[in-house]
Parts: structure tokens; sequence; C-alpha cells
């Protein structure tokens, strides 16, 4: 793999040539990630894409991420890959609820159903998304599964109806509370004899 | 669409065709929904989700242990290649170090994994085109292979073997002797099988030139792995990027030329052969010693030691209570498993539990390039190519 100054390289190159759009980037375990401006999303995939340099032509995947109780909520995250140089790099944008993302289909065209992923499991909108449907979760499902306040159990279950002969759907009925143990305890766990082997995450600001 | 055409005194009308979730072609329960203009495909709307059981909720939810069983449950051909990627992605957060036999272990499991994938794939998309006897044979081989999996792990599937900090196991009596024998065997069963299906007529006028892509289109589909390597780019995490000990592992890629259906098919031929080779050379070099690293904090003491020391019993019940803690951080890491790059994107709190873990699976993207690959086909060349892309629903709908 590569070794950490070439990725501090890389970094500094892409801060150059992208510039202020680029809020803060960061190398940690050996991987590069950088928190980019939402509104420039579309144009600075591009410009890595197309880049001699960097030629970062592949999109592995689309995610997003829900921080409740921060503000803005969310991170849609875009893991891009680059096969002529064997680099990987990690962009972030930072998202209010309820605002849309610009969509990139028209840059990566497997953007397209990470992107409606993103929306059927956090409701983050894409604008200019050509086919913004939910995907994994059922017909008609209401809600944002992977939110952090959306319930483990959900709030609707389906059930063979014998006299009506066909699925229904009913109100989750539990019959004993769902149980969230809590084991955190004063048990020392792993900070005393593994975080010390850690390297220290080298955090650059650079705005 | 409304593509009505008046040709002659004959008019025609595109139709819609609901293809699955229950077909056999379908490789599980994928719902297709293809536009048609006779016997050719105009467009293919996969319809996807019919196996989500909410995996990634679930892990957020559990301890970094009791993930485990989950990736064995995403794509359940190729159990432990997922396992894998967790327990690096843990293993990179905790900046643990594995003893070098469990390297070779995980090597040697995770190309038993391959070829019991590309077995499934293969035969089963030769019994998708009209070949029966190859899924016969192939399947009597993966019932060896998930042999070995029980014996090492007491499950033929769903075997949580890999685990943050080593493999749970050290590898029973005699079972590197039986390896070795079926690495001394199996390329004949892919002689056998090739001589069924290689020049075989009809097997290639279902095949080649079928569901063509480019190796553009495939960088931009996001293809990886075998599907990748079909359309003539060399790429392959096991080389580009080694993890564990491929980098001393000899091995040959191979790559397609033209893309369609039948050059994925003998790219996973070849990969076979050489993940029989890759086996034979972790065997020869297996060396002796730990198979776990020996921090209590995050693997499980030795049973003896249980009995007689206090300090172990406790370790081992917060292990499988409490769990161990990650400290702060975020990694996507990645393995080339036997589908292409499956990826855990995990960041974690500092507590017991994933704060999120995505999972990048890789036939969810081969899935969406379904519409590009199917379109102007005939119907009849859609299971075809179904079943060239290698598609299993439990990582797709996760």
């Amino acid at each position: 793999m590569n070794s950490m100054t070439n990725l501090e390289d890389l970094g500094h190159l892409i801060v150059e040539e992208i510039g202020t759009d680029i809020l803060s980037w960061s190398v940690a375990y050996g991987e590069l990630m950088a928190i980019v401006e939402k509104s420039s999303i579309a144009r600075i995939l591009i410009y890595l894409r197309d880049s001699e340099a960097l030629q970062f032509t592949q999109l592995m995947d689309i995610c997003g991420v829900d921080y409740l109780g921060r503000e803005p909520r969310f991170d849609v995250v875009y893991n891009l890959l680059s096969i002529s140089h064997n680099e990987r790099l990690r962009l972030k944008i930072e998202v209010e609820e309820g605002l849309p993302v610009p969509s990139v289909t028209s840059v990566y065209s497997s953007a397209n159903w990470w992107e409606r992923e993103v929306f059927d499991l956090y409701g983050i909108p894409f604008d200019d998304h050509p086919d913004l449907r939910r995907i994994l979760t059922d017909y008609g499902f209401e809600g944002h599964p992977l939110r952090k306040d959306f319930p483990l159990t959900g709030y609707m279950e389906v059930r063979y109806d014998e006299a009506q002969k066909r699925v229904v759907y009913e109100p989750v009925k539990l019959p004993q509370a769902f149980r969230n143990f809590d084991f955190e305890s004063p048990w020392e766990g792993m900070e005393r004899t593994v975080q010390a082997s850690i390297p220290p995450n080298t955090l650059q600001e650079i705005k | 669409m409304d593509s009505t055409f008046q040709s002659g005194d004959k008019s025609t009308q595109s139709f819609t065709l609901n293809f699955g979730p229950q077909h056999p072609a379908a490789h599980g329960v994928l719902r297709l929904i293809l536009e048609m203009d006779g016997e050719i495909v105009e467009r293919a709307d996969p319809h996807i989700g019919l196996l989500h059981r909410g995996t990634e909720k679930l892990i957020e939810y559990k301890t970094y242990l009791q993930a485990i069983p989950y990736f064995d449950r995403l794509d359940y051909v190729s159990p432990m290649s997922q396992e894998h990627a967790f327990a690096l992605a843990v293993e990179k957060l905790l900046g643990l170090e594995i003893p070098i036999r469990a390297k070779y272990i995980r090597v040697l499991f995770c190309e038993i994994t391959r070829i019991l994938n590309h077995l499934l794939n293969i035969t089963t998309m030769a019994i998708d085109v009209g070949a029966m006897t190859p899924l016969l044979w192939g399947f009597e081989e993966r019932e060896v292979l998930m042999g070995f999996y029980e014996r090492v792990s007491g499950a033929r599937m769903h075997a949580a073997y890999f685990r943050p900090g080593g493999v749970q196991k050290d590898l029973p009596k005699g079972l590197m002797e039986d390896i070795a024998a079926f690495v001394e065997r199996f390329p004949k069963v892919i002689d056998d099988i090739e001589g069924l299906l290689t020049d075989n007529r009809i097997f290639k006028q279902r095949t080649v030139n079928i569901g063509v892509v480019t190796s553009e289109q495939a960088l931009d589909w996001g293809f990886s792995g075998p599907m990748l390597r079909a359309s003539n780019v060399a790429w392959d995490l096991r080389r580009t990027q080694p993890y564990e000990v491929y980098d001393q592992m000899e091995f040959l890629i191979p790559v397609g030329k033209n893309g369609d259906c039948y050059d994925r098919y003998l790219v996973r031929m070849e990969e076979m052969r050489q993940s029989a080779l890759i086996m034979k050379q972790c065997l020869e070099q297996m060396p002796e010693g730990p198979v776990k690293i020996d921090n209590y904090k995050v693997t499980t003491p030795p049973r003896m030691k249980m009995k007689t020391s206090m300090e172990a019993l406790i370790h081992h019940f917060k292990l499988y209570s409490e769990g161990y803690h990650v400290p702060k951080g975020e990694t996507y890491t990645v393995v080339e498993a036997p589908k292409g790059e499956f990826g855990v994107y995990l960041i974690s709190d500092g507590s017991n539990r994933p704060y999120r873990c995505k999972i990048r699976a890789p036939s969810f993207a081969f899935l969406q390039a379904l519409d590009l690959m199917a379109k102007g086909h005939m119907l009849a060349d859609v299971p075809s190519i179904v079943g060239s892309l290698d598609i299993v629903f439990g990582e797709i709908d996760r």
C-alpha cells in the first residue's frame, strides 16, 4: 500500500488544484479523506476523474451517515478508486436534514443506485437524479430505516392473513419491550492495551 | 414506452414483462421489469430489496464480535471472504497485527471460498443455458470444500471463523493433508467441466458476444473482480493492494478480451486454477505458531486457562457480554472477494458497537448495469447475462 508521505503529497496536490472547495483533509490508517463543499461535489468529481495526474476513474461507493444531534446532521461519503495510480480517496460532504445534494450520476453512472440507496435509507434527496425511487425497502414503505431515530424493530410488520387470503400490514406489537443492553462499564476495555499502538490521527486543517 | 410503429400492414407495440421474483433463472429474488419490443429487450429495470434484512442497521446494535455472523449471511456462497473484510477493518482500527499462521490460514480459506463461489456461479450459469452435467460435477466438489469449512469451524456455510485478532481455532489434525489431496485432484475436475463447456457449440452460441461491456463502461459502472477483468482491465486487489500474505504468493491474473459472458466464464475458470495453486503454496509454506493474538481483551483465552485462571474467566465473560471498545476512527477496508471488491466502511465512535458499518457489495454494481448489458438482446439472452454477473441477493439487498 501507499506510504503516509505519498498520501500527504496527494492531499497537497488535490488541495492545490481544487482550492477552497476542500474544507479540510486528513490521512488516517493509510487512507486519504477530504471534507468538501456540498454544492461543488460534481465539479470536484469531474476534475478528479479527468485529471491526468489523478485519474479517479471509478466511484466504488456512496454511503450516508447519520450523526443525530450534530448540525448539519448527515454525511454523504464518496469512495473513489484510481486504477492507474492505485490510490483511494474518500470525499465527504455534510448535509442538513431535508436539503438536497447535487446528483453525480452524470459523472459516474454507478452513482445511480447508490444515491437511490442513500435516499431510501436516510431520506437525503438528490437534485437532478434521473430516477429517484426507493430501492431496498418495501413498496410503499414509510420512513428512512438507517436514521438513528428509526427504531430497530420498525413500525409495521407483515403477516399472512388466512381469512383475507393475503398479506396484511399491522403496527409492530412487541410482547416484550425491545431491550437495548448497555454494557458500558468501568472495565478498561481496549484503551490500556491497544490505544498506544495506534498512529495519531494526523488531522490537517488547511483553511 | 409508446414505440408503436408501423411496418407494412402489421403494427407492433412494446409491452412489459415481469421476470421473477420467483424464477429459477433469476438467481434468487430478482424481480426484473423488462420492456420488450417483441423478443428484443428495450429496457431492463431490476427491482431489488426483496431480501432486505437491514443488516447494516442490525450491526449498529451488536458488538463487533456479534457482527461477524451477519457477514456470512450476505453473500452466502462466499462467506469467509466477507468476514475477512470486516475482520481486517476492525484490526485496522484496533492497530492489531495477527500471527503469521493466521494469515496463511486466512489466505488458504479465502481461496477455498473463491473456488466454492466460482463453482456455483459457472455451473448455475451453465444450467441457465441448458447444460446440466457441470452442475452435478461442480456441486460434488463444493460438498468436499464445505466439508473443509465444517471441519475447521463446525459449520458448512455460516462459518464465523475469521475473527478480529486471527481465526477462531487452529486447523484440526489431518485437514492439511486432505486439502493437499484435494488441490492435487481438483485441476482434473476443472478440465472435465471445461471439456463440457469451453468448446461446446451451444454454450458458445449462448454466451459469445452476449452482454458485452467495454473497459470504459466497466470502470464507469464501478465494476470489480472477474467482471472488470473480463473487460480487459488487469486489476486484482490481491496483487495491487495486497493484504495478509498475498504478496508472497505466485499466481497469474487472467484477463478477458471482449467483456462478454463467455470471457467472464473463462476468467472464472482460470481463477479457480490459480486459487488451487495459491492453496498449494499456502500448504507448503504454512508455518507453525499461534492462530490468534494473545491479547485476551480481543480474543478468547484458551479453554484450559479458564479452568485455572480467574482473570481468564473474567476476560472470557467480558468479551462475550460487553465486547471490546474500538478507538474512534473510520476506515474503508476492501478485500478481493470472489465476486469483486467487497468493502466495509466502518465508523467507530469509541464504544463497543460500530457506529456505522456500510457494506459495499460488488454485485450491487453489476446488477445496476444490467440495463446496459441487456439492451438490444433477446429475452433468452437475459438469463445468460444474469448468470454471468455472478449476483447473490444476500449481499445486494443486505
